[in-house]
C-alpha cells in the first residue's frame, strides 16, 4: 500500500509537485500518467526517500520510507534503469544488491529467470545493455527481495510492445498476489496496457484519477456509420454534444442513446462502441500541450 | 502501522475493494544491518575494472619500484626499512584515489538511485564507505609489506630494521591519506575534480607558504604533508602529534565533515 498526503514539493519559486494526495491499494498496478516533467520522477523520489518533501508526506506501508526495516525486502523500486555502473556485469549489479538485501545467490538466478536475462546477458557488462536489457535489469533489482511494494519509473520505456506486454503480465501476476505497484509513464498507450488504474499528473497536480474504465468512459461513445454528416445533424438535433476525429463521431453520451436515435432513423452503423480511448487521449494531449514547450517553439 | 481507524483522508485508487488484504510492514529497525552495507560496498569497489585495476597497479607500482631498486639501487640502503618506505612512496599518491572512487561512484554513475535506495539511513553509507577504503588501503600495505620482505631477502641487505614507531607511523599516514581521499570525494561529488584537488591544493600550499614568509609558521601546523614526514619516520615527539592532529583536522576531517552533510542532504536524482 502507497499512500500519498498532500505531498508537495518546490524548488524556490517552481513547484514541481503540488500538493497531491492519492492511495495505492493491495492488488492493484496503478499507471502514474503525465508528460515530461510533469513531477511523477519528483513524486516517486519523494515516496522513496531521495528527495525530501516541501510539505505533506508519502507512507509506504504505513511507514515512511526512512522507517522502513530493510525496505529492499519490501519495496521493489526503480527509478532510472540507466543509472547503472556501466563497468558491472548485470549479475554482479544483483549479486552486490543482495548482499545488502540479504538474499542468496540463487535468488539473484531467479530473478534473472523471472526477467528473462540469459546467462550471457548476465554476465554482460551493463555498457553493453540495450535500453530493454536495462529495464529488464532493473525490475530484476526491484524483486529481489521479494517486496510487497513496486515503484518503477517509466519501467515500459524502451522496451518492445512484446516486451511491455510481458511487464504486464508479469505486474499483473505480483499484483493478483496481494501486491502493489505504482509505476510511472509518459505514454498514454503504453500504461493503457500495462495498469488498471490512472493517475493523471500535469503541472504537479493530479487532474484525474480513478479506473482504466471509469477514465475512458469519460471519452464518451465512439460511432461510425455510413453517413456520419447525417448521424452528426440528428444527434445535435437531439441535443447531443457531438465531435468529429479522423474516423466518425465522438458523442458525449451513453451507447444506449447513440444506437437507438440512429435505429428510429435508419442510419446504418459502422462501429458503435463506448470507452474509447480517443477522449482520454484528447484530455492528454491537451494536457500535453499545456506544459510541453511546442507553444514556445510556436 | 495504520489501521481502519487511522485510515488516511487521501482518495483510494485501484483495488477499491475494502475487504482487500491489508498488507502490513516488516517489523524491525530502520535500514539494513551494518555489517552487510560494508560488505555491499567493499565489494563494490573492487568488482568494476576501474577499481580492481586501481588496486592491482598500486600494487604492482610497489614491485616495480623494489625491484628496480634491488636491481640498481645502492645496496647498503636496501634494509627492510629502506625498502618498505621506497614501496609505499607511491602509495601515499594513489591511495587518496582509492578513497575518492570509493565516495564519488554513486554519484557519477548514479548508483545511489540504488544505493540509498537500500539503505535510507545515507550516514551508514559514507561510514562503510569510509571504512571499505580504509581496508583496501590496508590490503595494499600489507602487499607492499610482504613485497618488500620478499625484497629484502632476494637482493636486500637482510636487515629487519622496522620499529613499532616506524611501522605504525607508516600504516597511519597512509590511512590519514586515505581518508582525505574520501573526504574530498565527498565534498565534490566528482572524480576529476576530487583527484585534481587532492593533488594539486597541498602542492600549492606548500608553495605558498614557502614563498610568503607569514604563512610559514601556519603552514608547521596545517601542511599535512609536512606533518607525516616525522610520522613516516616514526620520529613523532609531542608537538608533533599536536601539528598532525591540526593539519588532519582541516585537511581531513573539516572536508569529511562537510562532505559527509552534503551527501545526506543532497537531492539524489
Amino acid at each position: 500500500m502507497i499512500t500519498v498526503e498532500n505531498l508537495t514539493k518546490r524548488y524556490g519559486g517552481f513547484t514541481a509537485v503540488d500538493d497531491i494526495s492519492f492511495e495505492v491499494r493491495p492488488g492493484s498496478v496503478v499507471g502514474f500518467l503525465g508528460p515530461n516533467g510533469a513531477g511523477k520522477s519528483t513524486a516517486m523520489r519523494m515516496m522513496t526517500g531521495l528527495t525530501p518533501p516541501t510539505s505533506g508526506r508519502a507512507t509506504i506501508l504505513g511507514q515512511t520510507y526512512r522507517e522502513l526495516h530493510n525496505p529492499g525486502r519490501q519495496v521493489g523500486v526503480m527509478l532510472d534503469a540507466s543509472a547503472q555502473h556501466p563497468g558491472r556485469t548485470g549479475r554482479e549489479v544483483l549479486r552486490v544488491a543482495a548482499v545488502s538485501v540479504g538474499v542468496s545467490k540463487s535468488r539473484v538466478e531467479e530473478v534473472l529467470a523471472l526477467v528473462g536475462l540469459t546467462d550471457e546477458e548476465a554476465g554482460r557488462r551493463v555498457r553493453n545493455y540495450s535500453l530493454g536489457m536495462r529495464q529488464r535489469l532493473g525490475i530484476a533489482a526491484a524483486l529481489l527481495g521479494e517486496p510487497q511494494v513496486l515503484v518503477l519509473d517509466e519501467p515500459a520505456n524502451g522496451l518492445d510492445p512484446q516486451g511491455i506486454h510481458w511487464m504486464r503480465g508479469l505486474l499483473r501476476r505480483f499484483a493478483d498476489g496481494g501486491g502493489t505497484v505504482l509505476l510511472s509513464s509518459h505514454l498514454l498507450h503504453e500504461v493503457q496496457i500495462v495498469a488498471d488504474d490512472l493517475v493523471m499528473i500535469g503541472r504537479g497536480r493530479i487532474v484525474a484519477m480513478g479506473s482504466k474504465e471509469e477514465l475512458l468512459a469519460r471519452g464518451g461513445t465512439t460511432v461510425q456509420s455510413t453517413d456520419d454528416a447525417r448521424l452528426a445533424r440528428l444527434l445535435e438535433a437531439a441535443d447531443v454534444p457531438v465531435s468529429r476525429t479522423g474516423s466518425g463521431l465522438v458523442v458525449d453520451a451513453e451507447a444506449r442513446v447513440v444506437g437507438e436515435l440512429a435505429a428510429r432513423e435508419s442510419v446504418v452503423l459502422l462501429e458503435l462502441r463506448s470507452g474509447g480511448s480517443e477522449g482520454l487521449e484528447e484530455m492528454f494531449l491537451g494536457l500535453t500541450a499545456a506544459t510541453s514547450r511546442e507553444g514556445d517553439a510556436a | 502501522m495504520s489501521t481502519d481507524t487511522t485510515r488516511s483522508a487521501a482518495p483510494a485508487v485501484g483495488g477499491g475493494t475494502g475487504d482487500a488484504p491489508t498488507a502490513t510492514a516488516l517489523e524491525g529497525r530502520p535500514g539494513v544491518p551494518f555489517a552487510r552495507t560494508f560488505r555491499a560496498e567493499l565489494r563494490k569497489m573492487v568488482d568494476t575494472r576501474a577499481g580492481r585495476w586501481m588496486v592491482i597497479v598500486m600494487a604492482a607500482v610497489s614491485v616495480l619500484i623494489l625491484a628496480g631498486f634491488v636491481i640498481w639501487g645502492p645496496a647498503e640502503d636496501a634494509s627492510f626499512h629502506g625498502l618498505l618506505e621506497l614501496s609505499t612512496l607511491p602509495l601515499a599518491l594513489l591511495l587518496p584515489i582509492i578513497g575518492i572512487m570509493a565516495a564519488t561512484a554513486e554519484w557519477s554513475q548514479r548508483t545511489g538511485l540504488v544505493t540509498f535506495v537500500l539503505e535510507p539511513r545515507r550516514g551508514r553509507v559514507v561510514v562503510a564507505k569510509a571504512l571499505a577504503a580504509l581496508v583496501l588501503a590496508a590490503v595494499v600495505l600489507a602487499a607492499a609489506v610482504a613485497a618488500s620482505a620478499v625484497a629484502n631477502v632476494v637482493g636486500g641487505t637482510g636487515e629487519w630494521d622496522l620499529t613499532a614507531a616506524t611501522g605504525g607511523g607508516l600504516t597511519l599516514a597512509l590511512l590519514i591519506f586515505t581518508l582525505q581521499g574520501v573526504a574530498f570525494g565527498l565534498l565534490f561529488l566528482n572524480t576529476p575534480v576530487a583527484i585534481v584537488s587532492v593533488l594539486v591544493l597541498p602542492t600549492v600550499w606548500s608553495i605558498a607558504s614557502m614563498a610568503v614568509s607569514s604563512l610559514e609558521d601556519a603552514a608547521r601546523w596545517l601542511n599535512l604533508d609536512l606533518v607525516t614526514q616525522p610520522l613516516f619516520a616514526g620520529e613523532m615527539a609531542g608537538r608533533d602529534w599536536a601539528q598532525l592532529a591540526t593539519s588532519s583536522a582541516v585537511w581531513v576531517l573539516l572536508p569529511l565533515a562537510v562532505g559527509t552533510y552534503r551527501v545526506l542532504h543532497r537531492e539524489v536524482k
